[in-house]
């Protein structure tokens, strides 16, 4: 009833091809968010302070972000756009894909956080003679900073994991790279299994560095 | 000196200060009371510039606080202000919440700044935390906190909102004694309170507020024995 064989070997041999793909797929969540968080931030501070046509540009990033799915997103930078003959590369889709989503949740994380923070605590620097700019990096911003900690490396380990769609655009990051070797080996099975764990141990060590670095940051 | 002329302020369409003339000397302590929304926390905001006014004006040692040119951010120091919800910063110590303004805007050394704290913070009784979270601090405590705070920047006058209406009456006391001995040491105040005990103890003008109107200004024994207004005594009788 149960004759699969497994064969692990196929697998081992070309462990460290994937880890190289995983350390492309770390390379490309790292610097969505990185790009994403200025963006986000941006996008926050605009739908809080603005009105107009920069207001309504930056609440349709968030809207069309957080309610469609993360796969279209990256198929509008693919194939939209290429039907525009704007022809990105597969890193590109995948970078600009991700960063449109991250910037997007962590937008809205922000503006919670920066709603969070009285705005009495803003005039209580200000009485205390400190300029608009110094209430806010030295007062608002390290509380928003905590608030929105925990928030920003969920988005980490979720960039982490959705740039497995790549491999739906070409993408020879850690999913697509697996998904090559699977389907020359036909050990798909052990492929799939063996980065599966490979995505557990990445998004283990976040969490765990996250908490380490909240336990030295965050001592109130 | 505190001088303010014909003062207006709007919030909208809704004139909340109804021209306002009042001089506060040096060294004087003067009380304000008066119904909740009669305007009293706004003259506050709108001697510091917190609020923008409309009409008339304030000066402060003869700076307008409101002209274009002046430069508010270093005319705040001179106005120490304490408010009812006492407003710490949650993601300092306490020695950090008082030593971060003399730091950042007046320029002096961490050491300096440090110093300087500790010195405030054992002025209010507080000696004792210097390296606690204000989340551990009492209500009562943190209001302390926030009068160092202010006393840090060395300031010449103090504006207190309210100082004690957010505490549980078992911790106004403590907040009350740090006034007084301020007070005591010849500090220029405004206190808005709801305290009549310490109106009357320790002002040396009372000020009566009435829907946007100073309707009577004395020394506590006139406000407290003999008011001229009648709405004055109306207010008494109903807070006492
Ligand atoms: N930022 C604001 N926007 C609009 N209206 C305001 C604002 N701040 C105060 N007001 C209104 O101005 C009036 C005076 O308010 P203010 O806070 O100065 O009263 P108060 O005498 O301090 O009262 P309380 O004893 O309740 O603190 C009130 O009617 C209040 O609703
Ligand atoms: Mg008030």
């Amino acid at each position: 009833m149960f004759d699969y064989n497994f064969h692990w070997r196929p697998v081992m041999k070309s462990l460290p091809d994937l880890i190289d793909a995983a350390l492309l797929t770390l390379q490309v969540a790292v610097l969505s968010m990185a790009i994403g968080i200025i963006i986000g931030l941006c996008l926050a501070l605009i739908r809080l302070h603005m009105k107009g046509p920069l207001y309504w540009f930056a609440t349709s990033w968030v809207e069309v972000a957080r309610n469609t799915p993360a796969l279209f997103q990256l198929f509008f930078f693919g194939f939209g756009l290429g039907a525009f003959g704007l022809h990105l590369s597969p890193y590109l889709i995948v970078l600009a894909g991700l960063t449109f989503n991250c910037a997007g949740y962590l937008a809205e994380n922000f503006r919670g956080g920066f709603q969070a923070i009285p705005e009495t605590q803003i005039r209580a620097s200000r009485s205390l003679g400190m300029t608009a700019w110094q209430a806010y990096t030295r007062v608002v911003i390290p509380q928003v900073f905590r608030i929105v900690y925990h928030p920003v490396t969920n988005q980490m380990v979720w960039a982490v994991l959705m740039s497995s769609l790549g491999m739906l655009v070409g993408f020879r990051e850690l999913s697509g790279e697996t998904q090559f070797f699977a389907s020359r080996t036909f050990r798909i099975f052990e492929y799939f299994a063996v980065t599966a764990v490979i995505y557990y141990v990445i998004v283990k060590i976040i969490l765990g560095a996250s908490r380490l670095m909240a336990a030295r940051l965050f001592r109130y | 000196m505190i001088e303010i002329r014909d003062l207006h302020k709007y919030f909208g369409a809704l004139h909340v200060l109804k021209g306002i003339d009042l001089e506060v000397q040096k060294g004087e302590v003067l009380s304000v009371i008066g119904a909740s929304g009669s305007g009293k926390s706004t003259l506050l905001y709108c001697i510091n510039g917190l609020e923008v006014i409309q009409q008339g004006s304030v000066a402060v040692d003869e700076t307008d606080v409101h002209a274009k040119g002046t430069d508010i951010n270093k005319l705040r120091q001179k106005l120490g202000m304490v408010f009812q919800q006492w407003n710490s910063f949650p993601h300092l110590t306490a020695l950090e919440n008082v030593a971060l303004a003399p730091k950042i805007v007046k320029g002096k050394s961490r050491a300096e700044a440090r110093e300087i704290a500790a010195k405030q913070l054992a002025h209010v009784g507080l000696g004792e935390k210097l390296d606690v979270y204000p989340s551990a601090l009492s209500g009562g405590q943190q209001q302390r906190l926030a009068i160092a705070r202010a006393l840090a920047m060395e300031p010449e006058y103090m504006l207190f909102d309210e100082a004690t209406s957010a505490l549980d009456p078992e911790l106004v006391g403590e907040v009350l004694d740090t006034m007084r001995l301020l007070a005591e040491e010849g500090m220029t105040m405004i206190c808005v309170t709801h305290e009549m005990g310490f109106a009357r103890d320790v002002s040396d003008r009372v000020a009566f507020f009435h829907q946007g109107v100073m309707e009577e200004i004395g020394p506590p024994e006139q406000i407290f024995g003999n008011a001229k207004s009648e709405h004055t005594r109306k207010f008494l009788a109903n807070v006492r």
